[in-house]
């Protein structure tokens, strides 16, 4: 599989909160196979930042550029690229994990067959609670469901908004794993976490706040 | 195209793994277009003159009561989110979501209107107009309400803030919704009225996917 060089850089970037600025002049490049740690105290604006970065909230200043192409202008092109995992589970309660990882694919226009969809659950152990609706599981399991998604949706960058969160050892292993295959194959990654991530090599931004 | 039929696949389940909350609306229909004849007694006239304006305001406050859901599951759960960072257009997934809406709380009175109608002693040719009106106004109903229920997602309170945004829009629909039975029993023609009510319709299958599109975008900031 041959991937062209991706890039993801931010120029200059800022965020303001009120009054308070939560940082500024944040300047960075990850290349095609890079990996970052985004580190920093509660409140400093790691959250923040990832949603500036997956366009979901516009910058005070500087720019984000894929491609050496402003998001915004890249459009449908970075979305298709880009695979964000928020702080919410975004898994609905009713449905089972495997109609939640199917329906989450077909909202993006892939198709995505039962099978694949039941090896990624079962690779994030959750053999034997396919079909349990999603109510039924506690925070950990939901978080292995969608952790599954990383398994059944192609994207060269993704960002990661604490995705270690109620995750056991085991889990926590294992998405280094898989981090690892993605790494390797030319993607980019970048996430937040309070807990030590059981990858080596990544480079780390620290968020140290503005006085 | 797909990822449309995706969102209404996908709404439809939730609806049907909770079916209390869309019964709940249509039930909301039946008990108050019912109370009318009951308070008022049987007098046929009076009846069939009050009938298509209680049948339509009915049918306003019935798609009100499920509105602020429309949007805020989605948003609480962050299942919003995932759809703005969606490589499919967020337009695309809004008007999946209101057509659903749509098949969920406004198709169901549709069906409805003619037997209700009955109460109120309207007669075939207007109990059929009064369908086709309702046909053509439901959707229109969903499609404003849908711009209300974006533009209060994540605020306190914004239930009844969102009636408040909501039902003098919901105003033209009514008069001409309304107006076209009206017409009907008093022997003019109705085509005008729904005419009128296509236009609007035609209008908001445009504008409101763009509008709830940006008033998304700025609750999930």
């Amino acid at each position: 599989m041959t991937q062209p060089e991706n890039s993801l850089s931010a120029h200059d970037l800022a965020c303001v909160r009120g009054h308070r600025t939560l940082f500024e002049h944040i300047h960075f490049t990850l290349t095609a196979g890079e990996w970052m740690y985004l580190r920093g105290s509660n409140g400093a604006g790691k959250t923040s930042m990832l949603r500036q970065l997956a366009g979901l909230a516009h910058p005070a200043a500087g720019s984000v550029r894929w491609n050496d192409e402003d998001i915004r202008e890249a459009g449908d092109a970075y979305r298709e690229a880009l695979l964000f995992l928020g702080h919410h589970a975004a898994l609905k309660e009713d449905l089972t994990p495997l109609e939640n990882l199917c329906l989450a694919a077909a909202l993006d226009g892939l198709a995505l067959d039962e099978a694949t969809a039941l090896v990624a659950l079962r690779r994030f152990g959750l053999k034997g609670r396919e079909e349990l609706p999603v109510k039924f599981l506690s925070q950990g399991q939901r978080r292995r469901v969608l952790l599954s998604r990383l398994l059944t949706r192609k994207a060269s960058l993704w960002i990661l908004d604490e995705p270690l969160a109620a995750l056991d050892t085991r889990a926590v292993d294992l998405l280094g794993e898989v981090l690892a295959d993605h790494v390797g194959r030319g993607g980019i990654a970048i996430l937040t976490s309070h807990q030590a991530i059981p990858l080596p090599g990544g480079r780390e931004l620290m968020l140290e706040g503005v006085a | 195209m797909n990822a449309l039929l995706a969102v209404i696949r996908r709404d439809l389940l939730l609806a049907l793994r909770r079916k209390s909350e869309a019964l709940t609306a249509l039930f909301f229909f039946v008990i108050v277009v019912s109370l009318f004849p009951l308070g008022i007694g049987p007098d046929p006239n009076l009846l069939r003159k009050i009938g298509p304006g209680v049948l339509w305001v009915a049918a306003l406050l019935s798609t009100l009561l499920g509105l602020n859901r429309l949007f805020a599951d989605d948003f609480a759960d962050g299942t919003l989110e995932q759809m703005a960072v969606s490589p499919t257009p967020l337009g695309w997934l809004v008007a999946g979501k209101i057509l659903a809406h749509w098949l969920v709380s406004g198709l169901p009175l549709v069906l409805l209107a003619p037997m209700l109608g009955l109460q109120f002693d309207l007669p075939v040719d207007a109990l059929g107009l009064l369908t086709l009106g309702l046909l053509i106004g439901t959707p229109l109903l969903s499609m404003i309400g849908a711009i209300g229920a974006a533009l209060t997602l994540g605020l306190r309170g914004g239930g009844a803030l969102l009636s408040l945004i909501v039902l003098p829009l919901y105003v033209p629909a009514l008069i001409f919704g309304a107006g076209a039975v009206e017409a009907q029993i008093a022997g003019l023609q109705a085509g005008g009225h729904l005419s009128l009510l296509a236009a609007m319709l035609a209008l908001s299958v445009f504008f409101a996917p763009l509008a709830v599109t940006a008033a998304i975008r700025i609750a999930l900031e």
